[in-house]
């Protein structure tokens, strides 16, 4: 954290996870970041919400596992080589892994290239913003929101 | 000073000797004379005192002085002990404990003087002492004490405490090479008041103070032991130092609980060269056989103290997290168990790696099992509190009554030891007011005239089990069924072909008492229910046997532990589950002929008792579960007295099982209790049984 910060501060950047899900690109802040694995065998829970396929064990701890393309309201994910779960730890919160189509890249992007206003993004409260780089534009996910629990209308 | 950090080594401390002090009086109620305990007492309350005024707890120092006064005169067997003021010493125990409460909850002692039993005291002393020496007396005659004591260890001979020491080569070296520097080397001899109670810390601050006017060169005994306590209550620094010695000594005096600071100067004799130290060190031999003689006083002091367990309180979370690395340990030793090759050629490779592996192993299990110990309380922090309760509720309900407790050190898990207390001290309370009779009544009955309670704790297998006894007149079922019946709990044709047993453990149903009047000990009927829902959310069981006319027995049993359970694993599809064994109560083949349907549902007659059905795979929506079969496995659980039956595909044995949570992210239907992770890394879901029932 503290070195990112100041990274951060320093390039007046901030540094995204590049991964896809379905066509898009989304990027997520780095420092909710707590490890990337590969896909692995989850256990289904029983009742649980769609979008959350199970629980897997991370080094002991049993983390619970949600699918961004259910949440997303888009087709249910192929698992593949690529296929990648992200442990995503928020702030004061337990951590949940995050599973994305694939995991690209570290795209560093300053303020000034972040689009906070954009009604461009599909999922609305998802976004926080757009962000542009040399190679595209890249959905900037708002973790928080993926992971509270209110918005059932989006995961149709 | 800043004495916060020490607040929770007080608060413990004040806890234990408030422990001691209780189960001390209990025993001199009874045995007014018995010495011991009355030594045992004051010294309690004394350390008590010393650690109250420590903290800066002024009220709970003076109510202490005040206990600490009686019993000294009682001690000096200048007064009785009399049952008013066993009474009074306990109320004002009570009002320690209260002042301890607010010291917990806001670091503050609270407000109430508690001046009436302050009154009570002195007014006891008085009259024990028949009024011939004031109650001031005591409290005049310690400062006057301290003030001899101050006194002939201001006059202890300057020679004396020069020659209580030795330098060696070096420490002489630095002396001279000081003196070089117009330094002057002197001895201090610092004495700290007896009821100091953190002396570690004061030493401490001594040589702090030592460290603004000069150097230490050497302190006796050395700065580990200080460090440690391991001194009685005095130490002596060699110091160099360029200002006077009255301005050192003034410098040590200013620290607080200091009784009183010798001082003396290390003349050049003591720094000569070694064969002259030598001649003098033999000279002084002789002499210092008085100083010699102190020293060996001291440690003979400290010798006769009790011997002090060699513990270290230790976070609760800390333990957790131990736990928590050791599990993973344990997975991991899993893993490379399943991978062992051992089906490969048995050559010289392999078997030294499967030789590790099982090395591994039994270390794993080692560490594993103390762990666990570590967790493990004996049930004693528990119960030592109740022969207290006995006592007074035998006052308040005038009845007589006497606690017999066993197996005190019966160890359980932390957690559950937490959790206890408030339904054993219900149940204890129960037996006293409605198990025992009254004394008439029993001496009718021609039983003894004083009723006697047990509590006994044991090991039983995985579980540890508390039996609560009374010999009183036992539970009257015809009564229990009345009353029943009277409330609508069960119709009387039910009650026809209840057998005891069930009617008993009607009495564990929500609001259900029997007692003719309410009393403030118990009998709101707010009782056994709630009893039985705590211990049962502990994971462990509560029942109730009782003959009419002799007693009744309370039996509790509970798991070791909380965080490892026992459970059976079942398979359904290609699914893991784990239900835990303390739910189940047998498994069973059962032909599909054998299934029958009331009201639409399934249901078997298992031995004459018919138990719904319920298929785990429906419930729990498992993909690819085992169709059509002829006969289903059954796994017989049970809440309370109801049954059912859950078909499982498979079994694959007992497993001893971790218990972790699966987060608040997922839904989590109330099926589900946790979740646990298998030797090869893999999830099991823990069925809670009780949702199925």
């Amino acid at each position: 954290m503290a070195d990112n910060n100041t990274v951060a501060s320093t390039l007046d950047t901030t540094q995204y996870i590049g991964v896809i899900i379905g066509n898009e690109q989304y990027g997520i802040d780095i420092k909710y970041i707590d490890n990337i694995v590969k896909m692995q065998r989850i256990t289904r829970v029983p009742k649980a919400q769609p979008y959350f396929y199970g629980v897997i064990n991370i080094r002991g701890e049993i983390i619970p596992v949600m699918s961004l393309r259910v949440k997303f309201g888009l087709e249910a994910d192929e698992f593949s080589k690529k296929t990648r779960i992200l442990i995503v730890k928020p702030e004061q919160q337990a951590p949940v892994g995050f599973i994305v189509d694939e995991v690209r890249e570290v795209v560093n992007l300053a303020d000034s290239d972040i689009d906070k206003s954009s009604n461009t993004a599909e999922q609305g409260s998802f976004i926080s913003g757009v962000g542009k780089h040399s190679k595209g534009l890249i959905s900037l996910m708002n973790v928080a929101a993926v992971i509270a629990e209110k918005d059932k209308e989006a995961a149709i | 000073m800043d004495v916060s950090q020490y607040l929770e080594i007080f608060i413990e401390e004040t806890k234990e000797h408030l422990q001691s002090l209780n189960e001390q009086l209990l025993v001199l109620e009874k045995e007014p004379d018995n010495k011991e305990t009355i030594n045992e007492i004051f010294r309690a309350a004394h350390s008590l005192k010393g650690m109250a005024g420590t903290m800066g707890y002024k009220r709970m120092q003076k109510l202490t002085h005040d206990m600490e006064n009686v019993f000294q005169e009682i001690r000096n067997e200048k007064m009785k002990v009399s049952s008013t003021l066993v009474d009074g010493l306990f109320r004002g125990l009570d009002a320690l404990e209260e002042y301890l409460d607010n010291i917990v909850n806001n670091q503050d002692e609270g407000t109430n003087d508690n001046q009436d039993i302050i009154d009570l005291f002195q007014k006891e002393l008085q009259a024990g002492l028949n009024g011939t020496a004031a109650p001031a007396a005591p409290a005049a005659a310690e400062p006057a004490a301290a003030a001899t004591a101050t006194a002939s260890a201001a006059a202890t001979d300057a020679q004396e405490l020069l020659n209580s020491f030795t330098l060696t080569e070096a420490e002489k070296n630095m002396i001279n090479k000081a003196r070089a520097q117009e330094q002057k080397a002197y001895i201090v001899r610092i004495n700290i008041q007896d009821t100091c109670v953190l002396k570690a810390a004061r030493a401490f601050l001594v040589f702090k103070a030592i460290e603004s006017v000069g150097e230490t060169i050497k302190s006796m005994p050395d700065a580990q032991a200080i460090e440690d306590e391991k001194f009685d209550f005095s130490f002596s620094v060699v110091v160099t130092s360029k200002k006077t010695m009255e301005e050192v000594q003034a410098a040590v005096m200013n620290v607080s609980e200091v009784k009183s600071v010798d001082i003396a100067l290390i003349d050049e004799t003591k720094c000569e060269t070694k064969e002259i130290a030598e001649q003098t060190e033999q000279a002084a031999q002789a002499a210092t056989g008085t100083a010699a003689a102190a020293q060996t006083k001291a440690p003979a002091t400290t010798s006769k103290k009790p011997v002090v367990n060699r513990s270290v309180r230790v976070d609760i979370d800390k333990l957790d997290d131990l736990m928590n690395l050791v599990s993973e340990l344990i997975i991991a030793k899993n893993g490379l168990v399943s991978i062992s090759p051992a089906d490969l050629v048995r050559d010289e490779k392999n078997s030294s790696f499967r030789d590790q592996v099982e090395y591994l192993e039994r270390i794993t299990t080692n560490i594993h099992q103390s762990v666990m110990k570590v967790r493990m309380v004996p049930i004693e922090s528990v119960v030592n509190r109740f022969p207290r309760m006995i006592r007074d509720l035998s006052k308040k309900l005038d009845k007589k009554m006497e606690l017999y407790m066993s197996g005190e050190e019966t160890e359980l898990d932390r957690t559950v030891i937490d959790e206890i207390g408030d339904p054993l001290q219900h149940i204890l309370r129960n037996a006293a007011d409605h198990g025992l009779e009254s004394n008439e009544e029993r001496i009718k009955a021609g039983k003894p005239e004083v009723g006697s309670i047990f509590l006994s704790a044991y090991q039983e297998g995985n579980n540890v089990v508390i039996e609560v006894r009374d010999d009183g007149h036992g539970i009257d079922v015809e009564k229990v069924k009345a009353k029943a019946i009277e409330r609508g709990t069960i119709t009387s044709d039910q009650a026809e072909t209840m057998s005891d047993k069930e009617i008993i453990d009607l009495l564990f149903r929500p609001s259900f008492s029997t007692a003719e009047k309410i009393s403030d000990i118990s009998g709101r009927g707010v009782g056994l229910d709630v009893v039985k829902t705590k211990i049962e959310a502990l994971g462990g069981s509560v029942e109730c046997r009782s003959v009419l006319g002799e007693g009744s027995t309370f039996i509790i049993r509970l798991p070791l532990t909380l965080a490892i359970i026992q459970s059976l694993m079942v398979v359904l599809g290609n699914e893991k589950y784990a239900i835990p064994l303390g739910s189940i109560q047998t498994i069973e083949d059962i032909p599909t002929t054998d299934i029958k349907y009331v009201e639409g549902k399934e249901v078997i007659n298992l031995r004459g008792t018919v138990i719904p059905l319920v298929r785990l795979d429906k419930i729990l929506d498992v993909p690819n579960a085992k169709q059509d079969q002829e006969s289903l496995t059954v796994v017989i659980v049970a809440k309370g007295d109801k049954q059912a039956g859950l078909i499982v595909d498979d079994l694959i044995g007992q497993l001893e099982i971790v218990i972790k949570s699966i987060g608040k992210y997922i839904n989590n239907s109330k099926m589900i209790s946790g979740a646990t992770i298998l030797g090869d890394g893999e999830i099991a879901l823990i069925l809670d049984a009780n949702t199925l029932v």
